[in-house]
C-alpha cells in the first residue's frame, strides 16, 4: 500500500524523524483552521499518490490562513494525471538552504534492502543516477545485520553530504532504518531532505509503500487505507477476499492462480484487437474455486456495467474441474435474473471430462463451452463487441 | 536424472499437521515421493497416520533430520510462522528448504534468504511457490503429479497455474523437472540457477522458462542465457495488459514506472535468442517445433 504524503508524514514523526507542523484538510474550511493554528506562512499540497504535483499546480505556498484559503479551493478537486484531489496538507514553511535525497527500498535483483543517500535532493533520484552518479551513495544492507552508526556515517559520507550535516544526516537514516523495519516498508523516501536556514535537518516529503504481506502484525495499517478512492467493484472483492483489479475493458476475466489470469488477460487483449474489445478486470479464486467463492467472483463482475461478456478460465491443478462446473452451475443458480451476460467457460486439467459433462447437463442459456484458452477468448470477445 | 530433487530426495513436511500440509503430505505420498516425518513445534512425539503411512512429528527440523535422514523440507506453516520454520530449516543446514506458503512478508523473506546465502548450505525454492516436480521420481509441493510424465523438457516458471498449463500443453512429450520459483519480490532459488541447473543436466534437451511481469529477473535470465545456455530455450511473459502501479495476484507482480513491464522482458529475452510465445498454447507450439527439429 502506498500512503499519501501526510500519512508518511505521520509515520515520520512517530518514529521521531524530524519533520514540520502539518494537517490534512478536505475542505477550504479546515485548510484555513489548521493554517491558523501553525501561523506564518503555508504551503497547501495536494494529496494524490502520483508524482509532478507541483508542476501541475498542486502545491501553492500561501502567506497566510486566509490564503491558504483561496489556495486550497483551488486545489481541492483539481485532477492531477488522472487523480481527484480530495485531500490537501497543510505544512508549515520553512527557508530552506540546502536539499538532500534518502531513501530505503527492497532491492529484487539483490534480494536485500538498499539505502540511496545523495547531496543532490529535490529533484528525481533517477536524474541524480545519470547525471551525477558520484553524489548518489547506494548500499545494499544484509537485514540480519541492519545499519550501525558507523555504517550509517559512511553511507551519508560515500552521498557527498557537507562535514557540518553528516552527524544529524547519519542520525535520520538510523532512524528511517528503524522505522522501515518496524512498519514492514517496502519503500520509504525523503525528498528533500532539508538543511534549513538555521541549521535543522528536515523531512520535508515523503514516500512511503508499506507491505500488505505483513498487515497481520500492524492492525493501526487499516486506518491508512483510502476508502475514498478505492473502486467500489474492488472494495466489493476485497471484502469478499478476491484478488481482483478493474481494468477499463468489456470482457470479465475469472480465473485460478495469477499467472493463468494474467496470461487470461493478455490472451483476450490480442482476441479482442479484431472485435475492438479487452479484458474488463484481471480476477483470481485461487486454488479453492468453491461453488460460493465462484458465486462471489461472478455477482462482482456482473456487477460491473462495462461487462459485455465473461471468461471463465480454469486449469484444474489441485482444484477439480467438476467442483468448478458445480460451482458455475450453483452460482448461476445463486445470481438467477442478476446473471444477464453470456459466460464462455474453458476447463481443463483434473478431472476435466466430468467438469465438461457437469456444464453441458445443466445446460445454462448464459454458458457456452470452448475446448481451448485461444478459442475461448475469441469466443468470449466476440460476444463482447455483440 | 533431474534437477534438485531425485528418486533420493528424503523429505520432511514442515505444517504437516495442519490441514494444507495434511492434505499435500497425503498427495505426496500418493505420487511416491519418500516422504519421511514432519516438523510442527510442540508436537514433537507424536505420530500421524497418512495415506496408510505412519508419520513421525518432529520438534525442530534437526531433530528430525537426526532421526530420518531427511535432506528436504517442504513449508506449509501459515505465514506468521513460515519465517521460525524456514530459519530453522536453515539452522539444520538442509539442502533443500520449499517454501510453499502465501503471504510471507516481505521482511521475513529477505531475513531468512540473507540466513541461507551466509549459511550456504540450502538451497531456497519459493516463497509462494507451487513446488517442484521430477515426473517418475519425485514431487515436492503441490503440483498435479498426473498432468505429464517423465520427459526431456526442463520448466521453470513463477506461477504456478501457468506451470500446469505449460506441462498440459506438453504433456506427450514430458519434462525433466518443472521448478515453480515463485510470485513473491524476493524468492530463493531463481530463473538463473534453474536454467543453469538444465543446462548441465544431461537428461534434459530444451527449456521453457515462463515469466511475469515485475522486477528485473527475466532481463537478467536472457543475460545468462547468452552467456551460458546452449539449449534451446523458449520464453513466455503473462501480463502484457496489467497497468502500471497495480499488483496484478502475486506480490511481486507489479510493473513500477517504465519498469517491470512484459514487453522489456519479451525483448530482453528475443535479443538473447530465445523464441517468446504469445500465448501458452504459442509457445508450446514453439517447443514442439524445436523438438521435432
Amino acid at each position: 500500500m502506498d500512503l499519501f504524503e501526510y500519512q508518511a508524514r505521520d509515520l515520520f514523526e512517530a518514529h521521531d524523524i524530524p519533520v514540520l507542523a502539518g494537517a490534512v484538510a478536505i475542505t477550504a474550511d479546515e485548510a484555513e483552521r489548521a493554517a491558523a493554528t501553525m501561523g506564518g506562512k503555508v504551503v497547501v499540497k495536494a494529496q494524490v499518490k502520483v508524482g509532478g504535483r507541483g508542476k501541475a499546480g498542486g502545491v501553492k505556498l500561501a502567506v497566510d490562513a486566509a490564503d491558504a484559503r483561496v489556495k486550497a479551493e483551488a486545489i481541492l478537486g483539481m485532477d492531477i494525471k488522472g487523480h481527484t484531489v480530495h485531500k490537501v496538507m497543510i505544512a508549515q514553511a520553512a527557508p530552506i538552504a540546502e536539499e538532500y535525497y534518502m531513501a530505503i527500498l527492497l532491492d529484487r535483483a539483490n534480494r536485500n534492502f538498499l539505502v540511496m543517500a545523495s547531496v543532490a535532493g529535490g529533484m528525481e533520484i533517477e536524474e541524480v543516477a545519470h547525471t551525477q552518479p558520484e553524489k548518489l551513495a547506494r548500499v545494499g544492507i544484509d537485514p540480519n545485520i541492519g545499519i550501525s552508526r558507523e555504517k550509517a556515517l559512511e553511507i551519508v559520507k560515500a552521498g557527498q553530504f557537507p562535514e557540518g550535516v553528516v552527524s544529524d544526516v547519519a542520525d535520520v537514516l538510523l532512524k528511517l532504518w528503524a522505522a522501515f523495519v518496524a512498519e514492514d516498508a517496502t519503500l520509504m523516501e525523503i525528498n528533500p531532505l532539508v538543511k534549513t536556514e538555521d541549521g535543522r535537518i528536515i523531512a520535508l516529503d515523503g514516500k512511503v509503500t508499506l507491505d500488505d504481506n505483513a498487515d497481520f502484525r500492524h492492525p493501526d495499517h487499516e486506518a491508512l487505507i483510502d476508502h475514498a478512492s478505492t473502486n467500489p467493484l474492488e472494495a466489493a472483492a476485497k471484502a469478499k477476499s478476491l484478488n481482483y483489479v478493474k481494468l477499463d475493458g468489456e470482457v470479465g476475466i475469472i480465473g485460478n492462480g495469477a499467472g493463468l489470469v494474467m496470461s487470461t488477460l493478455d490472451v483476450v487483449a490480442y482476441a479482442g484487437e479484431k472485435f475492438g474489445v479487452k479484458p474488463a478486470n484481471f480476477l483470481d479464486i485461487g486454488g479453492g474455486a468453491s461453488a460460493e467463492v465462484m458465486a462471489d467472483g461472478l455477482s462482482i463482475i456482473l456487477g460491473d456495467t462495462d461487462v459485455r461478456s465473461v471468461f471463465v478460465n480454469v486449469f484444474g491443478g489441485i482444484t477439480s474441474c467438476d467442483a468448478v462446473a458445480n460451482g458455475i452451475v450453483k452460482a448461476l443458480e445463486m445470481l438467477g435474473d442478476k446473471a444477464t451476460k453470456p459466460i464462455v467457460v474453458r476447463l481443463d486439467g483434473n478431472n476435466v471430462l466430468e467438469g465438461r459433462r457437469i456444464l453441458n447437463e445443466a445446460a445454462h442459456p448464459l454458458v457456452q463451452q470452448s475446448d481451448t484458452m485461444d478459442g475461448a477468448a475469441a469466443k468470449a470477445a466476440e460476444l463482447a463487441a455483440k | 536424472m533431474a534437477i534438485f530433487i531425485n528418486k533420493e530426495s528424503k523429505v520432511i513436511v514442515q505444517g504437516m499437521t495442519g490441514s494444507e500440509g495434511t492434505k499435500h503430505t497425503g498427495r505426496m505420498l500418493k505420487y511416491g515421493t519418500n516422504i519421511v516425518g514432519g516438523v510442527t513445534p510442540g508436537k514433537g512425539g507424536q505420530s500421524v497416520e497418512i495415506e496408510g503411512k505412519t508419520l513421525p512429528v518432529f520438534n525442530s527440523v534437526a531433530e528430525a533430520v537426526a532421526a530420518t535422514g531427511a535432506n528436504a523440507s517442504v513449508v506449509f506453516v501459515p505465514p506468521k510462522f513460515a519465517k521460525a520454520a524456514v530459519m530453522d530449516a536453515i539452522d539444520a543446514a538442509l539442502p533443500l528448504v520449499v517454501v510453499i506458503t502465501e503471504g510471507i512478508p516481505v521482511h521475513d523473506a529477505a531475513i531468512f534468504y540473507a540466513h541461507a546465502e551466509s549459511k550456504g548450505t540450502t538451497r531456497l525454492i519459493g516463497p509462494n511457490c507451487p513446488g517442484l516436480i521430477s515426473p517418475g521420481l519425485s514431487n515436492i509441493g503441490i503440483i498435479p503429479g498426473d498432468i505429464t510424465g517423465p520427459g526431456r523438457i526442463g520448466l521453470v516458471s513463477k506461477s504456478g497455474t501457468l506451470t500446469y498449463q505449460m506441462m498440459y500443453e506438453l504433456r506427450d512429450i514430458g519434462f525433466s523437472t518443472a521448478v515453480g520459483i515463485g510470485g513473491d519480490p524476493i524468492i530463493g532459488t531463481t530463473h538463473i540457477d534453474c536454467l543453469r541447473a538444465f543446462q548441465d543436466d544431461p537428461d534434459t534437451d530444451a527449456i521453457v522458462m515462463i515469466g511475469e511481469i515485475g522486477g528485473d529477473a527475466e532481463e537478467r535470465a536472457a543475460a545468462f542465457i547468452s552467456s551460458y545456455v546452449t539449449k534451446p530455450v523458449v520464453g513466455y511473459v503473462a501480463g502484457f495488459t496489467a497497468p502500471e502501479g497495480k499488483t496484478m495476484g502475486h506480490a511481486g507482480a507489479i510493473v513500477s514506472g517504465s519498469s517491470g513491464t512484459a514487453e522489456a522482458k519479451k525483448v530482453a529475452l528475443e535479443a538473447a535468442g530465445v523464441k517468446v510465445g504469445k500465448t501458452p498454447s504459442e509457445t508450446a507450439a514453439l517447443m514442439r517445433a524445436i523438438l521435432n527439429g
